[in-house]
């Protein structure tokens, strides 16, 4: 499996953000992508995931089997936004989303006992602090499966021990043959290339950006 | 599928999910319509069943907005978009319409015939105008999902959504109200009519779906 992005370019409302971005992720490897705020590194991400149209270049999965036929298919979305439900317990977010995307390697006790979490899955979601639900969050990523990680500041909000912890996750991820793109501000902690954005959007600036 | 069906059901009848504000505001709405009409039984009975339809069209609206708002705000909407390889889109959205409608609708229907009694009307009158709400309802739910993701990123769709969706439901409500009809009033048919009605729900469940799945898709940002 290999994700391949060729001179990839994205915008928002109608106006360039980067242009000119292409990388190759091959299974065990991660991809850093950093640079300052506005620089698109968001909606790179988003555009990998699908949910955004991507406004030029080539962007594909190869070698994906039946399994994981798009980019889509392969990847989990870790976006600002937890994905989870205030009203039900954590558990239940936890099951929901195993059975929506299919079962992964671990059930949820023992993905939320993974984030250090164990113990706490009959709590409301709403309960937790910004933290505790970040954690729960990335425990959606190990109740089903995908080779594909897409983390948007995926650190947000968590402590040492849990940046430490996540690392730690991340590496067995990579190391089992997995994928990681990770936009992030905060040096995560694990082996992988990186790709800065603001160059391409300082390009774009001297250009002059159509008013 | 199943899980979704679920978890939507779950939210409904949690704190917050909203699933009795329908059933109260039809409640008000009806209970209210005789004493503005007057006490002429004879005409609440005669304006019963479309009354009752209308009050129904309107709660069933009431609901709508939060279908794929509140997904969207919390994230989970793009997870649910990204599955479509797996789920395809518009039978996520055709889930998630049935939930609604068995958790926010389906009450409606139920408490129909006791509203009924309000309006004086006769038992069979009653239970015809049950009978095609429970018919009808869906399709109402399907357009105004097609309605709700065209305004989901809208803070203060709800209203909006009322105005797109209302003209497209006429059809349903002019069905459904002379089925209605059609059961108590000798001459008019009641079948013909019925049968249109739930023939206008099997074909919006369909398109509705679709089409409220098409505008996720592009609606993402």
């Amino acid at each position: 499996m290999r994700l391949i992005a060729e001179d990839l370019g994205g915008e928002r409302g109608g106006e360039a953000v980067f242009s000119g971005i292409g990388f190759a992720l091959d299974p065990g490897q991660a991809l850093l992508v950093t640079g300052p705020n506005g620089s698109g590194k968001s909606t790179l991400l988003r555009i990998i995931a699908g949910l955004l149209p991507k406004a030029e270049g080539r962007l594909l999965l190869e070698n994906g089997g039946d399994d994981f036929p798009s980019v889509a298919s392969a990847c989990h979305y870790l976006g600002h936004q937890n994905a989870m439900k205030t009203a039900l317990s954590v558990a239940e977010n936890l099951r929901f989303w195993r059975d929506f995307n299919g079962r992964g390697d671990s059930g949820v006790e023992e993905a939320l006992e993974t984030v250090g979490l164990g113990g706490i899955g009959h709590l409301p979601f709403g309960y937790l602090s910004t933290g505790q639900r970040r954690r729960a969050a990335i425990a959606k990523l190990l109740v089903s499966h995908r080779p594909l990680w897409l983390l948007d500041e995926p650190t947000a909000g968590l402590d040492k021990a849990s940046e430490a912890r996540f690392a730690g996750l991340m590496t067995k991820h990579c190391v089992a043959g997995g994928m990681i793109v990770a936009a992030t501000h905060l040096p995560l902690g694990i082996e992988a290339a990186e790709l800065r954005m603001g160059e391409a959007t300082e390009r774009l600036l001297q250009q002059g950006t159509p008013s | 599928m199943w899980s979704l069906f679920a978890r939507d059901i779950r939210l409904n009848i949690r704190a917050g999910g909203g699933a009795l504000t329908g059933v109260i505001f039809f409640l008000a709405v009806i209970a209210t319509i005789p004493f503005g009409v007057g006490p002429d039984l004879k005409l609440l009975s005669r304006i019963g069943p479309a009354i009752l339809w209308i009050g129904a069209l309107l709660s069933c609206l009431l609901g709508l907005d939060r279908l794929f708002q509140a997904d969207r705000e919390d994230g989970s909407l793009d997870l649910l978009v990204l599955g479509n390889d797996r789920h395809m889109l518009a039978l996520t959205v055709l889930v998630k319409c049935l939930a609604h409608w068995a958790g926010s609708v389906l009450p409606l229907v139920v408490a129909a015939p006791l509203l009924g009694l309000f309006m004086n009307m006769e038992p069979l009158g009653i239970g015809a105008t049950a009978l095609t709400l429970l018919v009808g309802t869906p399709a109402i739910t399907f357009i105004g999902a097609a309605g709700a993701a065209v305004a989901v990123a809208l803070p203060r769709g709800g209203l909006l959504i009322s105005v797109l969706v209302l003209p497209l439901t006429i059809p349903v409500l002019i069905f459904g109200v002379s089925a209605s009809y059609g059961a108590t009033a000798d001459p008019d048919p009641f079948l013909q009519p019925f049968l249109i009605l739930a023939a206008l729900t099997l074909f919006l469940g369909v398109l509705g779906p679709a089409s409220a799945a098409l505008a996720l898709r592009h609606g993402t940002d």
